[in-house]
Formats: structure tokens, C-alpha cells, sequence
């Protein structure tokens, strides 16, 4: 009985290893791999072999060995040392902390506005359209570092126009640049720069969206909010999902933006946010094998939160199909 | 069509309208203040109200064309090395291998992709360090080199492209190449690659933008001002100024002139995007 049954589940298996229409398109072998050569030549030494050698180099320290003042110093393997320092550093959790709060205002501001504004777009009734489109993509051209610039003057209280008016009521300057506004002030810059693109692409989306449901809708009395929020969000959602991972991507990556402002305040140190403090331990202190541990760790998060994103969108939606 | 017909069967909304102009300003003051704040000389640039235009445009590009030797001139041309060259290629190899993995069935193809979305979330900045490392294990970290081989690589453009080629490439035409007894390279060259064009313009604009907006990178890779990108160089710039403020003039300048180019190309080759790549519009 049980022999049988054994032999049963072989030929199955076998049968379904080779699915027989994979087989006829084999044959011209050699053309695939050329094509795909040079990105995977690319892949390998720019991303392959960097991850490997961070992930080696994380497990190893530079340690002195001999007692005294005179030991030599050598490089040794010490397991996970370096991944328990990056989670007692008391710097890179506190650049986590202003990353969260950062983001926390930056992501959920980029994407409402981006719909709101991509809503306004495909709404019947609304004039200027052609202008707003094109002003609110302006941002788009402009480097996350330059924009800083720019905005870094406009809150510098000596160059603010905001600051110019509030003084000039006898306000007093706003403190843009100040231990509690700097968070805003950075989701502003970034929320600037990301809300026109993630606009077009939802944009986009909602102009595939077949007419006669809307009409539908429409003739069902449903008024153009409704419509707006019932019909026409959801059936956005692969759009809003990939807008979502790009903006919590962009979060975590955040370095050229605050490096832009260090010169116009103090708020902001030399270990601000994570990949800081890792631009500081690689070049400034010279401890590259603490830098590699953390550049993994900040690698693994983002790659799980992107992971969580996209996890938790599909369960919604599977619940919402249902 | 349809968009032409509502408008004359719809009244105006006003406040739909109205928030939407709200978004375009917001989006336009800091480059009008940017465009008004170059003109000022280096005294007005505290003193005066900041959306007061300054007597000092000229002076000023006079001074930042003349800084450090030439340096800014070279910045620009930096720039458009490594976004115009870096993005070129860089569509050259997304479009080739994205044709691979739509339209060939190959053992490691699925690996391959599958490490491709890998990589599009490993943020390309955590890569940095390790990429420093082994450029200056090769003596290539600080040249022109170490800033342009990394960016031409794109998990994102080789994703696009292989969305576009699947749906844009009819299978019965390849094989009618084939039974013609074309040979795949020429069949790429003549076939597929006139395909795929509009997908690759949005690859290559996507490409473009980013590698002339990123800092890190280079930021990391190089040492020597001549060698610099403009994000770079005005970091360079704002960071000398803080001791003195005259360089802040300088800085602004440089940042208002930065932008012209890159909205322009923008602005010109809006049209030609193909965003429902992106939004998921076209079936992949």
C-alpha cells in the first residue's frame, strides 16, 4: 500500500517538473544570455559583490592585540559585535528617531496631496488644469540637494520671506531651522519635490479607468466626491501601492537634504540621520567595518518595511475583492 | 475628446479650481524666489525685502563663472557626462535585457528577475560605501568612472522594459523574423528596439533625471572639485560659505542657473512619457 502510494507521488512529481511548453522556446539558448549579459555583468559588481563584501566586513573589527599601549592592531573576526554596537549606538538610534518623525509627516503628506491633486486633475469643472499639472511637476526637475538650498534660505530668518512678514507684524522670526521645526521643514522640501511625479502617476492610472463606470456612477446620482473616493481611489490602488514604496524608500534614504541645511544651522549634527552617522564611521572615523554593518541593517529594514507595505496592501485588498 | 465635451456641459468649481492654483504656487515660489534672490548683490541680500529684485544679476554671474578657476562651468559639463552618457547606456542595457526576460524563456531568467525587484528595494545609497571600497580596490574610486559604471545600472529601467517589451513586442512578428532567417541580433537591432522606443524615451528621461539629481554617490565616489557634479559642487559651495556669507550669493546663483536646464528638458519631453509603465496602465 504504502509502496505504491510512494511510486504514485514520483511519477507526479516528474511529470510536473517538466511542463512542456518551457521546453520549445530552449532551443535558441545562447541569444537570451548575451542580452541580459551586460545588466547582469553590472548587477554582479555593483550590487552582488558590494552586499557580499559589506556582509563579510561586518563580522570582522579592527582589535589590538599584544597588551599595553604598543599591541599591533589586527583585524579579527568578532560574529556579531558589530550589529550589537549598531543597536547600542546611541547616534544611529537617535537618526532613526528623526528619520521616523520626518517621515511620519513627509509620506502621508507627499501621497494625499499627490492624489488630491491628481483627483482635482481628472475632475470635470476644474479650469487651469494644463497649469497646475505643469507647475506642481516643476519640482520634479529640481535635485533633492539644490531644493534644499532653496528652501534652506527661505527658512534661514536673514533671507525668509515667511519670517520678513511675521517680523514686520511684530511676530518675531519663525523658527524653521529650530530643534522642533527642522522636522517639518525637511518633510516640506521633500514633499515639494515628490508630490508632482507620484501626481502623474496616479494621474496616469486614473485616466485608464473606463469611461461608462464613471458615467454609471454618475447617472446612479452619485455626486463627483463620492465618486471620486468610491470608485475611482480604489480602482488607483496598484498606482497608490507603488507611490507608497517609492516615498517610504526615499524616507529612509534621506542624507542630501539635511547635509544641505548643516551649514545654516546647528540643529542639525554630523550624525543626523543613519546614513550620516555611516558616511561619518566609513570616512570620518575610519571604522569601515562598523559603517558595513550598519549600511546592512538600514538595508534589511527597508527592504522588510517595503516588504510589510506590500504584504499588508494585499491582504486588504484581497478583503476588500471579497 | 470626451474631456472637451464636459467642459462646455460642466459650470466652473471654483474651489476645486482654487486649491489646485494654491498647489501650482506653492510648487512655483521657491524657484521665483530663487530667479529673484540671484539678482541681489551681496549686501542686499540681507537687507532688502526678499521678493525685491537686486542690481547685482551680472556681478554675480560674473563671480560664480570665475570661481575657484572655472569650477562651476566644469560642474555643469560633469553633470551632463554622467546623466546624458550614464543614461544612455543605461537604457541601451534595460532595453536589452528587459527583451530578454519578456520574450525569452531562459534557465536563470527567473533568478535574474527575480534579483532585479531585489534590487530595486535595496536603496541604491546603503550600496554606496561597500561600491567606494571595491572602486578604490580597483584604483577607480575619485575618477569619472566610479560616478558613471554604477549609474548604469537600473533595476527600475530593466523592470520597466521588460513590462514594455512584453506588451509591446507581438510574438508572431518575431518568429516571422526568425523563419526569415534573420538572426536575433539584427532582429533586436530592427526590430525590437523600434518597439520598444517610446517605453525606452521614458527610461531614459527617468534615468536622466535621476542620475543628474543624485548626490551621494558622487558625493562619495569623488575628491577632486573638477571632477564634481552640480549637486556636488554647490554642496562644496554652501559648505565653504558658512564661514562667509558672500559665497551664499554665489550659491544661489548656481542653483537658480542648475535648474534652467533640467526643467526645460522636462518641461520639452513631458509629452513623450510613457507614466501608465509606471501606473500599471499597460498589462504586463
Amino acid at each position: 500500500m504504502t509502496n505504491t502510494a510512494v511510486a504514485d507521488e514520483d511519477t507526479r512529481s516528474v511529470t510536473a517538473a517538466v511542463p512542456p511548453q518551457t521546453r520549445r522556446r530552449r532551443r535558441r539558448s545562447i541569444a537570451p544570455y548575451l542580452f541580459s549579459a551586460p545588466a547582469m555583468v553590472l548587477y554582479t559588481v555593483f550590487t552582488v559583490i558590494p552586499v557580499v563584501y559589506a556582509l563579510g566586513s561586518s563580522f570582522y573589527a579592527q582589535r589590538r592585540t599584544g597588551g599595553g599601549a604598543l599591541g599591533t592592531r589586527s583585524t579579527v573576526f568578532v560574529w556579531f559585535d558589530n550589529y550589537v554596537s549598531v543597536f547600542h549606538d546611541s547616534q544611529l538610534t537617535a537618526g532613526l528617531r528623526h528619520l521616523a518623525l520626518y517621515g511620519v509627516i513627509a509620506v502621508p503628506l507627499t501621497l494625499g496631496l499627490a492624489l488630491l491633486f491628481a483627483l482635482l486633475l481628472d475632475a470635470p469643472g476644474v479650469k487651469l488644469r494644463r497649469f497646475g499639472r505643469t507647475a506642481i511637476f516643476i519640482p520634479y526637475a529640481v535635485p533633492g540637494v539644490v531644493a534644499a538650498l532653496m528652501w534652506g534660505f527661505m527658512y534661514l530668518a536673514g533671507t525668509s520671506p515667511f519670517s520678513y512678514v511675521t517680523r514686520s507684524l511684530g511676530w518675531g522670526d519663525i523658527p524653521f531651522l529650530g530643534p522642533n521645526g527642522i522636522y517639518g521643514s525637511l518633510a516640506n522640501i521633500s514633499v515639494w519635490g515628490g508630490t508632482g511625479f507620484n501626481m502623474l502617476v496616479i494621474y496616469t492610472a486614473l485616466r485608464s479607468i473606463p469611461h461608462e463606470l464613471i458615467e454609471a456612477a454618475r447617472l446612479d446620482g452619485a455626486n463627483e466626491i463620492q465618486i471620486a473616493l468610491r470608485v475611482k481611489v480604489p480602482l488607483v490602488g496598484p498606482a497608490l501601492l507603488l507611490t507608497a514604496i517609492f516615498a517610504l524608500l526615499g524616507t529612509l534614504q534621506l542624507y542630501g537634504e539635511p547635509l544641505m541645511l548643516k551649514p545654516l544651522t546647528n540643529t542639525i549634527s554630523n550624525t543626523w540621520v543613519p546614513l550620516m552617522s555611516i558616511y561619518q564611521d566609513a570616512f570620518a572615523l575610519d571604522d569601515l567595518h562598523d559603517a558595513a554593518a550598519a549600511s546592512i541593517v538600514l538595508a534589511l529594514g527597508t527592504a522588510l518595511v517595503s516588504i510589510a507595505v506590500l504584504a499588508l496592501v494585499r491582504i486588504s485588498t484581497r478583503r476588500g475583492m471579497r | 475628446m470626451s474631456a472637451i465635451n464636459e467642459r462646455t456641459r460642466e459650470r466652473t468649481k471654483i474651489v476645486p479650481t482654487l486649491i489646485m492654483v494654491a498647489g501650482a504656487l506653492y510648487c512655483l515660489l521657491p524657484v521665483a524666489w530663487v530667479f529673484v534672490a540671484a539678482s541681489k548683490a551681496p549686501g542686499e541680500l540681507f537687507d532688502s525685502f526678499t521678493f525685491a529684485p537686486g542690481t547685482g544679476l551680472l556681478d554675480n554671474l560674473g563671480d560664480l563663472f570665475s570661481y575657484d578657476g572655472g569650477a562651476y562651468g566644469l560642474w555643469a559639463l560633469n553633470s551632463l557626462l554622467y546623466a546624458g552618457v550614464g543614461g544612455v547606456l543605461s537604457t541601451l542595457v534595460s532595453a536589452s535585457a528587459g527583451y530578454a526576460l519578456a520574450k525569452f524563456d531562459f534557465r536563470g531568467g527567473r533568478i535574474f528577475f527575480a534579483a532585479i525587484l531585489g534590487g530595486l528595494l535595496i536603496p541604491g545609497i546603503t550600496l554606496a560605501v561597500p561600491q567606494y571600497l571595491l572602486l578604490s580596490d580597483l584604483h577607480l574610486a575619485g575618477t569619472q568612472w566610479s560616478v558613471l559604471l554604477p549609474s548604469i545600472l537600473s533595476p527600475f529601467g530593466i523592470y520597466l522594459c521588460r513590462v514594455y517589451a512584453a506588451s509591446a513586442i507581438p510574438a508572431q512578428m518575431l518568429e516571422a523574423a526568425r523563419i526569415d532567417g534573420a538572426g536575433e541580433w539584427r532582429i533586436f537591432r530592427s526590430v525590437v528596439l523600434p518597439l520598444m522606443a517610446p517605453g525606452m524615451v521614458t527610461v531614459f528621461l527617468l534615468q536622466f533625471v535621476g542620475i543628474w539629481n543624485n548626490f551621494l554617490l558622487p558625493y562619495i565616489m569623488l575628491s577632486n572639485t573638477r571632477t564634481f557634479p552640480l549637486t556636488v559642487g554647490l554642496n562644496s559651495l554652501l559648505e565653504r560659505g558658512s564661514g562667509s556669507p558672500s559665497l551664499y550669493t554665489l550659491a544661489i546663483i548656481g542653483a537658480a542657473l542648475a535648474i534652467i536646464p533640467l526643467i526645460a528638458l522636462v518641461l520639452f519631453l513631458q509629452r513623450f512619457w510613457r507614466l501608465d509603465l509606471i501606473a500599471g496602465g499597460v498589462k504586463g
